[in-house]
């Protein structure tokens, strides 16, 4: 919490900081966890449930880590036209995780998104800050294992491997 | 640096000149878009056989060319072969090789790679003949995009930039507002309101602290013009922005841009720099008496931050939800002051208008809608792309001669047009000039300028369930008929995607969104109903069928459908199908090798359909899905 004092000092301390400032906060530390929520609360002068409501209002504000391997889901127009939904579905399902979680091993994160503007390579995943363009529901296993995921149906019929991987 | 402007514009000039006609240049375009199609591993591979070669030879890293379906697109200009400049795409970097080898190092034009295709003069020279897209495109807002490096100012100067502007502060405010009046331009954010109207009301609000905003908070999914204005030629936006804070009197500016578009913050931050270090942004302009700088602000992911009085919050620090209006912002503004707030297009094209004269744009486009229109083309259409046309431009002309029409011969169903609360529009209003008025009586909306084509593979009733869903998570919450009456809206569209509506449910549907168009505070919660409406009136077979049949006929949704292996067409020996299915809901006969759907374990991805081999094409969807089960005792008997 020391290195958050050090990042509060660098805005002044108002309420029309507020939304720079939790952009800050979650950028240092990745989501913005109750305890920041309360210091930020108390360098502005408002309350924490203010501080809270504002956070929740706006979607890019977490209030979970992200997992080591981060996927975000385009359903814009143009994705969701060209089958966005079923590479959610798909993720999903292999992930076993919605949208919006994490898995218990903190490995793997899930989010979908309104609109990212890459309408032209419909449908599109950002996973870890990196595009991948005109997916599929068969491409989302191979990236995933590519990323060292077991998929599903490999652990299934391996039963007991499938145990090792963490709680 | 400040006060030679003039020198420093032409040194600029006579570089670009020399780049222009005598450098060996290798343009590639690296926008958002450009990446993701891997224009970045275009671009080293580039760098890297180059300097391997030790060729002399300028790489210009550019914007968006518009033509976003042959993306990564390189265009190369090598004089010394006595070439014009020639576009390639897509160029991944397997092709740069052969690039380097071919029009690079020798006199080879390549022309496999190009495109279009290659005719000769008469007296043999070779020549790639302009797309027709590019007869019917006219560009003001996208002139230097996918030309000019964004990120060197030398460029922009070299192309006339901040000329304009030197002349401006030379003149009245009051002479800016009138050729902006004359110009008739609208405001390019969707809302359509006249840009000078709103700058005069700003303007004759009494001395004190004036805001300017420039609403890049392209929330629209579908919608990315604005970022690609952006990301190609920011310089653009900032001297219309300086322009209109002349006008105005504001001295503090603002750009609003979303946390999605981190390529804009970060060309931006460095536009802006170079902005000011050539003395056209900040303290005492050009030497003028007038002060006016820009900040960059990032919006946090929320849709309802486009609609002007949200974004005003948004900045101050607050949710952003609209309140209502009047007073408008003109009056009533950021902190409480006047404040104007106009979109990056809207910007792009000011700067136009002062430099070539209001009467010249008020010539282009129609009577009412002045000026040109720009659109992101996406969806179910050959060459995705950003298109900027006259408004009047028929929506045919911009689907089929710009678009190319719809890919594999597949019959085109609706155009979705002006954001998720825009309209649906059909087949029969293809031939509607595109322009505020006639996009609005017939349902849909100008909006900021998303173009989504769908086709017979899309379902109207699930596509308004769709853009429902996006404003049901994207409402602000602050008044009922949004909070509440978009939600309800929404749960009768799940139960039709579901086969669960009834007739009664139809009538009701209609009534709730209308009653929405009338209540809402904002705009966008107004224009919530739009989708349904338009869909309703143009696609009511579709719902139809979904109530009263439980049958999808666009073979989309998931609850109504189900796949099927036709056995007449299952090349048996082939096991992709079964080798790709997540979830192993497909089984072989032992004895004939059929394959066969597992339809208890079946998840609906649509894989099979996927990998089946076209030439055999034995996966089909059929709906309601009791009609697989009749096929199945139909060929089993």
């Amino acid at each position: 919490m020391e290195e958050l004092q050090g990042l509060l000092k660098t805005y002044p301390a108002n309420r029309y900081s507020l939304l720079r400032i939790l952009q800050a906060v979650q950028r240092q530390m990745g989501y913005l966890p109750e305890e920041a929520l309360r210091e930020v609360a108390s360098y502005v002068g408002v309350s924490p449930a203010e501080v809270y409501g504002v956070a929740t209002f706006y979607n890019q504000f977490r209030f979970i880590p992200y997992g080591k391997h981060h996927t975000v889901v385009c359903l814009g127009t143009a994705c969701h036209a060209m089958g966005g939904q079923l590479i959610l579905d798909a993720f999903e399902r292999e992930l076993d995780i919605k949208a919006g979680e994490i898995t218990p091993d903190h490995e793997w994160s899930l989010d979908r998104v309104g609109c990212i503007g890459c309408c032209t390579k419909a449908p599109v995943v950002v996973m870890n800050d990196a595009i991948n363009a005109k997916m599929r529901p068969f491409k989302v296993e191979e990236v995933l294992a590519g990323l060292g995921l077991q998929l599903k149906r490999n652990k299934d019929s391996e039963g007991e491997e499938a145990g090792e991987r963490e709680p | 640096m400040k006060g030679n402007l003039n020198d420093l514009r032409q040194g600029a000039h006579n570089t670009w000149e020399e780049l222009e006609t005598s450098a060996l240049t290798v343009r590639i375009g690296t926008p958002t878009c450009g990446r993701a199609a891997g224009s970045l591993d275009t671009l080293q591979t580039f760098q890297e056989r180059i300097a391997k070669e030790g060729v002399e030879a300028h790489l210009i890293e550019v914007g968006c060319m518009g033509l976003c379906f042959a993306e990564p697109l390189v265009m190369i200009h090598n004089p010394q072969a006595g070439l014009p400049p020639i576009l390639y795409g897509p160029i991944t970097h397997e092709h740069v090789q052969r690039l380097v080898e071919g029009i690079v190092m020798g006199d080879d034009p390549c022309l496999e790679l190009a495109l279009g295709t290659v005719e000769f003069k008469a007296d043999g020279t070779p020549y790639i003949p302009e797309m027709p897209r590019f007869e019917i495109e006219e560009r003001l807002v996208l002139r230097n995009c996918g030309y000019i490096d964004p990120l060197n100012i030398e460029h922009y100067l070299a192309r006339g930039g901040y000329l304009t502007l030197q002349r401006i502060l030379q003149t009245e405010p009051e002479k800016v507002v009138s050729e902006v009046e004359q110009a008739r331009l609208r405001g390019r954010g969707g809302a359509g309101f006249h840009t000078a109207r709103k700058w005069r009301i700003c303007r004759q609000m009494e001395e004190g602290p004036k805001y300017l905003i420039c609403n890049a908070d392209e929330g629209d999914p579908g919608a990315f013009m604005d970022r690609v204005v952006l990301e190609s030629d920011p310089q653009s936006v900032i001297e219309g922005m300086v322009i209109a804070a002349h006008a105005i009197g504001a001295s503090r500016g603002f750009v609003y841009t979303r946390a999605e578009y981190p390529l804009v913050m970060e060309r931006l931050k460095v536009a802006l720099a170079q902005a000011r270090e050539i003395g056209v942004l900040g303290d005492a302009i050009l030497g003028s008496g007038f002060n006016f700088d820009i900040e960059l602000v990032g919006g946090a992911g929320a849709f309802a931050c486009g609609e002007e009085t949200a974004m005003i919050a948004s900045i101050e620090g607050q949710r952003g939800m609209p309140r209502p209006r009047p007073p408008y912002p003109a009056v009533y503004g950021l902190f409480g002051e006047p404040t104007v707030v106009d979109n990056v297009k809207t910007f792009a094209l000011v700067q136009r208008i002062l430099e070539q004269g209001g009467e010249w744009f008020s010539r282009i486009g129609t009577p009412n809608s002045t000026g040109t229109a720009v659109f992101a083309l996406a969806g179910r259409v050959e060459q995705i792309g950003l298109v900027e046309v006259p408004m009047g431009t028929s929506l045919r002309e911009v689907i089929y001669t710009v678009g190319g029409g719809i890919p594999e011969g597949r019959q085109f169903k609706a155009v979705q047009i002006g954001g998720p609360a825009g309209g649906c529009l059909p087949e029969s209003s293809l031939d509607l000039p595109v322009d505020y008025d006639s996009l609005q009586e017939a349902g849909a909306i100008m909006g900021s300028g998303g173009m989504v084509v769908l086709d017979e593979n899309n379902c109207m009733v699930e596509t308004a369930r769709f853009f429902v869903d996006f404003l049901a998570r994207e409402c602000c919450g602050k008044c009922t008929m949004g909070r509440l009456g978009v939600k309800q809206m929404l749960l009768i569209l799940e139960d039709f995607v579901k086969g669960e509506g009834d007739e009664e449910d139809l009538d009701l549907l209609e009534k709730l969104a209308e009653d929405i168009g009338e209540g809402c505070l904002c705009h966008l919660g107004g224009s919530a109903a739009n989708p349904v409406l338009t869909t309703l009136r143009y696609f009511r077979d579709e719902y139809e069928a979904h109530v009263k049949e439980k049958r999808c006929p666009a073979l989309v949704c998931k609850d109504l459908i189900t796949y099927y292996i036709v056995p007449e067409k299952c090349e048996r020996a082939c096991d992709h199908c079964v080798l790709t299915c997540p979830t192993e809901a497909i089984a072989t006969d032992e004895r004939t090798r059929l394959k066969k759907i597992l339809q208890d374990k079946c998840v609906k991805c649509g894989t099979c359909l996927d990998v089946c081999p076209p030439e055999y094409s034995a996966v089909i969807k059929v709906s309601p899905p009791e009609k697989a089960k009749e096929l199945e005792e139909a060929a089993g008997g």
